[in-house]
């Protein structure tokens, strides 16, 4: 890669993320599509915390943060301020937070934002967990994980629910496009948000983007694992416009892997492979794998 | 031009005429009239500005918090357990330099639940970073709004203003509306020194670690404390162009030879000057010391004011609990080591909408000519309340401190 290519990065080099950050790597990929003509409300959240040590800042771009839970608020405020500014031609809005940001603390600014209809592209970097205070469960904590609030032990077997749904919470408030996308798949996500920005009114991405630390994987692991998620059916990529799924990502045949595969690059399902109750858990969680795959008609082959 | 008018709409009125280009509204009383009439301009096309319905109150002062930073003059109003959801963006916005401007119609707070006036709600966020500026009747009220922006946007601090829930929100009064011109001769359009554009990318409120954080703190409490130059200086034009009397940070009534001064401030000032009045004519040497800006603490103009009485009594709707009235206590910070210390006491009155009647002003007054030593009380309890919820009547008199400052020994200096 050319020199003055990472030079000019919107989200330049030299923060502090972990090695093998799967958000890090997803967030550049959405700003270097979006482009310089933006306005950015961050969440609270390693996204902000890796990027915005005082008084330096990677953020070549307009760039606020305010709290955890209210940036599809500060969203509002600004698109609001750039139309009644006259100043809407100038900058795209996005707001972009982790998973706790939007499915649990900020759900109801998350809901306002859709509801409003205000012109905002809210991107969700779905790490599965709290990955900056710790690693604690979330509201897109998926099934049997462990996390340090949800760990497993001798009456637990992790975290005891399913991710929450927020792709179609997104399409049931009316958004003009909801996608889901995976930093295993960055030219997906750069074609998506570049749909997104082209379209008036609320739209959602939620990325999914392992968290090295988090999810007890190795940093180079992070586009092998977020790619697994894909093609074991537990994370569709898909895109709906206006209510309707307009195309999938279809898992190839020679790609696909079984969750119990996913599962074993990571040791945060480590005590379910291990238990003698473990198949009865991989199963399960298979079966939410085969659902998506039915749902979306993940396997075959595109029209 | 003068109109009799409801406090709450000569409010929207009045910031209306202040040209904000983002309002945000969420409903609670007593503040639901302002949003109402300020919804009820935007559809008539008077209030030309972005008109957002916020989803709640912490969304409310989190959407005025990104359009200010965009570079929008942003107003939006709450009360009570509203600006209670708003804390954590109230600190925000300070700490950010956002010049926001905010109407808190005061209210007590919950539990037990109660809708009417005390100041307890902007009292508790006294160290969120907003100047708080309390007004005494609807028309100060609609001239403070006009000054709340001038001066916010001068200093890059956010102003609250504080007008007392039903008594003001609620009354009708007769109150003198400026024409638009005269409001854009004191008020000038907002033109922030920075915001967010891509053609000057700027990243706003990044994390500082202990490295930086104490600095930047520091540099809001020196910013804090340059304000009552802006609020002195943006009173007195005000007053210049309007001929209306404004008052500054504190506006002392009968204070000359005053030997017994009474403190508050919001609506009960207007009963307090009655009842002063009145005294007055019976030839007891009583005034009144008019707060009209509590952040900034004006501890200088406070200890030069009151230092001359013998006994002050401040008469405040709310409490810190387990202390006594909060004014009260930073009034005492005025008198550290001072060498002419007045007696200084705290009057607890009209909390969760309690009438405080002329009686009771006159019997507090009367009380501390008779006896100065410095004691916290609760005024106009009602002790049949206490008996049906099967309180002790000690209960009443163990609430009352007496000699919470006892005289220092002979031999102290």
């Amino acid at each position: 890669m050319a020199v003055e290519e990472v030079e000019s990065r919107l989200l330049a080099y030299g923060h502090t993320a972990c090695a093998g950050c799967g958000e890090a790597l997803a967030a550049r990929t959405v700003i270097e599509a979006a482009g310089p003509d933006v306005i950015i409300a961050n969440a609270t959240g390693c996204l902000e915390v890796f990027t915005t040590r005082f008084p330096r800042s990677a953020w070549r771009v307009p760039w606020i943060h305010s709290l955890f839970e209210n940036a599809a608020s500060v969203a509002s405020g600004i698109e609001v301020a750039l139309k009644a500014l006259e100043r809407s031609d100038e900058a795209k809005v996005i707001a972009q937070a982790g998973d706790g940001g939007t499915a649990d603390i900020g759900m109801g600014a998350f809901s306002g934002m859709l509801e409003r209809g205000h012109d905002i592209l809210y991107v969700c970097y779905d790490t599965e967990v709290y990955s900056n205070t710790g690693f604690q469960r979330s509201g897109l904590t998926p099934l049997y994980a462990h996390t340090t609030t949800s760990p497993a032990g001798e009456l637990t077997w992790g975290n005891a629910t399913r991710k929450k749904d927020l792709p179609s919470i997104a399409v049931d408030h009316g958004a003009v496009y909801v996608a889901t996308a995976s930093v295993g798949y960055p030219q997906d996500i750069t074609r998506k948000v570049k749909k997104a920005l082209s379209l008036s009114g609320p739209k959602y991405i939620q990325i999914h983007c392992p968290c090295v630390p988090g999810w007890g994987i190795e940093s180079h692991m992070t586009i092998r694992v977020a790619r697994a998620a894909v093609n074991s059916g537990l994370i569709p990529l898909f895109e709906i416009v206006e209510g309707n799924i307009i195309g999938v990502r279809k898992i190839k045949e020679d790609e696909r892997v079984s969750v119990e595969e996913y599962m074993k690059l990571q040791k945060r399902f480590s005590h379910v492979l291990k238990s003698p109750r473990g198949k009865d858990l991989i199963r399960q969680v298979q079966s939410i794998a085969n659902l998506n795959i039915e749902k979306f008609g993940l396997l075959g082959i595109n029209e | 031009m003068k109109a009799i008018m409801e406090g709450s709409q000569a409010v929207a009125q009045v910031v209306s005429l202040c040209k904000p280009n983002v309002v945000c509204a969420y409903p609670i009383t007593p503040q639901t009239h302002i949003v109402e009439r300020l919804a009820i301009l935007h559809s008539e096309g008077k209030l030309k500005a972005g008109f957002v319905l916020a989803e709640s109150e912490h969304s409310a002062a989190s959407i005025v918090l990104g359009a200010s930073a965009t570079g929008a003059r942003s107003y939006t109003a709450t009360s009570s357990q509203g600006l209670l959801l708003m804390t954590e963006v109230m600190f925000n916005i300070a700490g950010m330099r956002l010049p926001v401007v905010m109407t808190v119609a005061n209210r007590a707070v919950s539990a037990p639940i109660n809708i009417w006036n005390d100041q307890q709600d902007s009292m508790s966020l006294r160290d969120c970073g907003w100047i708080q500026m309390y007004a005494e009747d609807v028309q100060e009220a609609c001239d403070m709004h006009i000054q709340a922006f001038r001066i916010a946007e001068e200093l890059n601090i956010p102003v609250m203003v504080c007008m007392d829930g039903f008594v003001l929100t609620h009354s009708m009064e007769v109150v003198d509306i400026p024409s638009q011109d005269e409001v854009d001769e004191i008020l000038p359009p907002f033109a922030p020194s920075y915001f967010l554009t891509p053609k000057d990318p700027v990243t706003l409120g990044s994390m500082a670690g202990p490295d930086a954080y104490m600095e930047i703190r520091m540099l809001l409490h020196k910013a804090m404390k340059d304000a009552p130059r802006v609020i002195q200086d943006v009173s007195d034009e005000f007053e210049e162009k309007t001929g209306r009397h404004q008052g500054g940070l504190l506006d002392p009534y009968e204070l000359e030879d005053a030997e017994i001064v009474l403190v508050s401030m919001g609506s009960l000032l207007g009963t307090m000057k009655d009842v002063v009045d009145q005294l007055r004519d019976e030839g007891y040497p009583i005034g009144i010391l008019k707060v009209r800006t509590t952040r900034p603490f004006p501890r200088e103009k406070f200890h030069d004011l009151l230092c001359n009485a013998r006994a002050v009594a401040v008469l405040e709707k709310d409490i810190s609990l387990g202390l006594e009235g909060i004014l009260c206590s930073e009034i005492r910070s005025a008198f550290c080591r001072a060498a002419k210390t007045p007696n200084i006491s705290s009057f607890i009155v009209g909390l969760g909408g309690r009438d405080v009647r002329e009686d009771d002003i006159r019997n507090i007054a009367i009380s501390m000519f008779e006896n100065d030593s410095c004691r916290v009380e609760f005024v106009g309890i009602n002790k049949e309340a206490l008996a049906a919820a099967h309180w002790r009547a000690e209960d009443y008199t163990e609430c009352i401190s007496t000699d919470v400052c006892p005289k220092p020994e002979k031999g102290d200096s």
